[in-house]
């Protein structure tokens, strides 16, 4: 269970270009919750990604996990138990390393590295069952350079990579959307694969209303720092794209501004 | 017409700069970090070499501790670059001035310190007969020395830190998010760098020079990244493993010196325009990529025609 409580986070402090980005956000993700995260344009969404996965530090408030208090963990601490899909294919694996090479660096997320080699022919038959579950023929070539992959089977793997030891908690920030649609509904479709059969907690990003309403058991939305809407359960179902929008402009008296959503 | 003689002392040289060069891939190529530090940790391996040696030092101890040294010049460049988050450059830039006036101490306000006891050359020679000239005696040690980096270097970087520093380079962002400490691996790879820069000075130093100079880093950057663009512009040309890469930076460093010590035989040329001519050969082995990309285009066009 992920506590988050009274979290605050600005940048730029002292400039004119001071900008509270969380305001007071306060949430508690339970075992086993997919939550799907929208909201406009700098509505806060990346940002508290990036606030729980410790590569920004929060200006106040707390966040602890399974009680243990976590709030002022560094990133690489916490990358011991936070697995991580970004938005850019390019970022999430390194592409002048082997597909293989890369799981190893994954699969010893959880673990202090020593000079025992950098893997064992024993991973090497775990990797080949981990790729062939993504359906992508990966399996074959496990000496093929990360570079040489399309965006699509990047992110694929790179969501392998980040399950691969399970994460206590799961991060996605938009990690379809820089993929061609066909793409990026098969990558949507893993990630659901994935967090069902290993049953992990995820917390995703996504531009589209649509993904968000129909994945996962939980929706929030974000707005200026703050969530402006939790919905979970038999409500959930309910939702539709035009529900949501007029949700929004009745919170926020504003109209919904992300020039992704609107368009997709 | 250039004498066997030249190329041969090309190679002998080229061997023990080839010691370099490897340093220097480590920090251009695997951590991708351009690393000034070794114009001045270069220098330091001499110079705590001889001024041990002439201390009366074992000369196999007094060679360690010039690569101790040298780890310590590493260290220090990767603290202000990861702990003080000043830009690679400028914090080799920083340790490398630094370490002129720490070379300086070391040998006692003077500019060149000569060899007066043993050194790791008359123990090899030793082994030789009597009267075997200086580049047979360099290009058996210089083989001996490339080939134990390479294998251990080999080794190290299939390991799960080697492994991490690669990546680290590669990509730090994914780095840190499988849990790796990029910073702590930087700091890692500028100290095995430096640690084998100190080496090759040291070796230099008593197979070359029979000294220490306190000049003798100037431009070494240049030459360690010449070595590296020449041996990777004529040996690689499709995937290859990491020992063969490490053989072309060494084969690099080999082809380098002896193209400089043949132009040096060409009547007109002096010792001291070997700064323009390594300018030179630089500039050429970058712009290869460049040139093969427009003979390729031209060659398309015309077919389209």
């Amino acid at each position: 269970m992920l506590e988050i409580k009274n979290m605050n986070k600005s940048f730029n402090v002292g400039t004119v270009n001071e900008k509270q980005v969380i305001s007071d956000l306060s949430i508690t993700v339970n075992d086993g919750d997919f939550i799907t995260i929208i909201g406009s344009n700098g509505a806060g969404k990346s940002t508290l990604l990036n606030l729980i996965a410790g590569t920004y530090m929060p200006d106040s408030g707390s966040m602890a996990l399974d009680g243990e208090d976590i709030t002022y963990h560094s990133e690489i601490k916490k990358a011991r138990y936070i697995g991580r899909v970004f938005q850019d294919p390019m970022m999430g694996t390194a592409a002048d390393m082997w597909i293989e090479e890369n799981l190893a660096l994954a699969y010893r997320r959880t673990k202090t590295r020593g000079i025992k080699w950098g893997m064992s022919n024993k991973e090497r038959e775990i990797y080949r069952k981990q790729l062939s579950r993504l359906g992508l023929g990966l399996e074959n070539s496990l000496n093929k350079k990360m570079g040489l992959l399309s965006g699509g089977q990047r992110q694929a793997v790179t969501l392998l990579m980040a399950t691969l030891q399970k994460p206590k908690v799961l991060l996605l920030d938009e990690h379809t959307a820089a993929l061609d649609p066909k793409t990026a509904a098969i990558v949507l479709e893993l990630t659901k694969q994935i967090i069902e059969e290993d049953n992990l907690t995820a917390l995703m990003v996504t531009h589209n209303m649509q993904n968000a309403i129909d994945i996962g058991n939980r929706l929030i939305m974000m707005h200026n720092g703050k969530i402006i809407m939790d919905i979970s359960g038999e409500d959930k179902k309910k939702l539709t794209v035009e529900m949501l929008l007029r949700k929004f402009s009745e919170v926020s008296g504003e109209e919904f501004a992300n020039d992704r959503a609107l368009l997709s | 017409m250039i004498k066997l003689v030249t190329i041969q002392s090309g190679i002998a040289q080229g061997l023990l700069w080839a010691v370099l060069t490897i340093g220097v891939y480590i920090t251009y190529r695997v951590l991708d970090f351009a690393d000034l530090t070794i114009e001045g940790t270069f220098p330091l391996g001499a110079a705590v070499t001889v001024v041990l040696i002439n201390a009366g030092v074992n000369p196999f101890l007094a060679t360690l501790i010039a690569m101790a040294a040298g780890v310590v010049a590493g260290l220090s460049t990767g603290i202000l670059n990861t702990v003080l988050k000043i830009p690679a450059i400028l914090s080799g830039i920083l340790t490398m001035i630094a370490l002129y006036s720490v070379n300086i101490r070391i040998m006692s306000d003077k500019a060149t310190v000569a060899i007066a006891g043993n050194s790791i050359k008359k123990i090899v020679a030793a082994l030789f007969p009597a009267g075997t000239v200086s580049n047979t005696l360099s290009t058996v040690t210089g083989v001996i020395v490339c080939a134990l980096l390479i294998i251990f270097l080999y080794i190290f970087f299939g390991t799960e830190i080697g492994c991490a520093i690669r990546a680290t380079g590669n990509n730090p962002k994914m780095s840190r998010s499988v849990g790796i400490n990029t910073d702590l691996m930087t700091i890692i790879g500028l100290m095995l760098s430096n640690a084998i820069v100190a080496l090759s000075g040291s070796l230099i130093a008593q197979f070359d020079y029979g000294s220490a100079l306190v000049n003798m880093g100037q431009g070494t950057i240049v030459i360690g990244l010449a070595s590296v663009i020449i041996g990777e512009v004529i040996l690689i040309h499709k995937e290859h493993n990491f020992a063969y890469r490490l053989f072309s930076v060494v084969f690099g460093a080999i082809l380098y010196r002896t193209i400089i010590a043949c132009v040096l035989t060409i009547s007109g040329f002096k010792a001291t325009d070997i700064k323009i001519i390594t300018a030179i050969i630089v500039a050429i082995a970058l712009s290869v990529p460049v040139f093969k990309e427009k003979a390729a285009l031209t060659k398309k066009r015309k077919s389209a025609k």
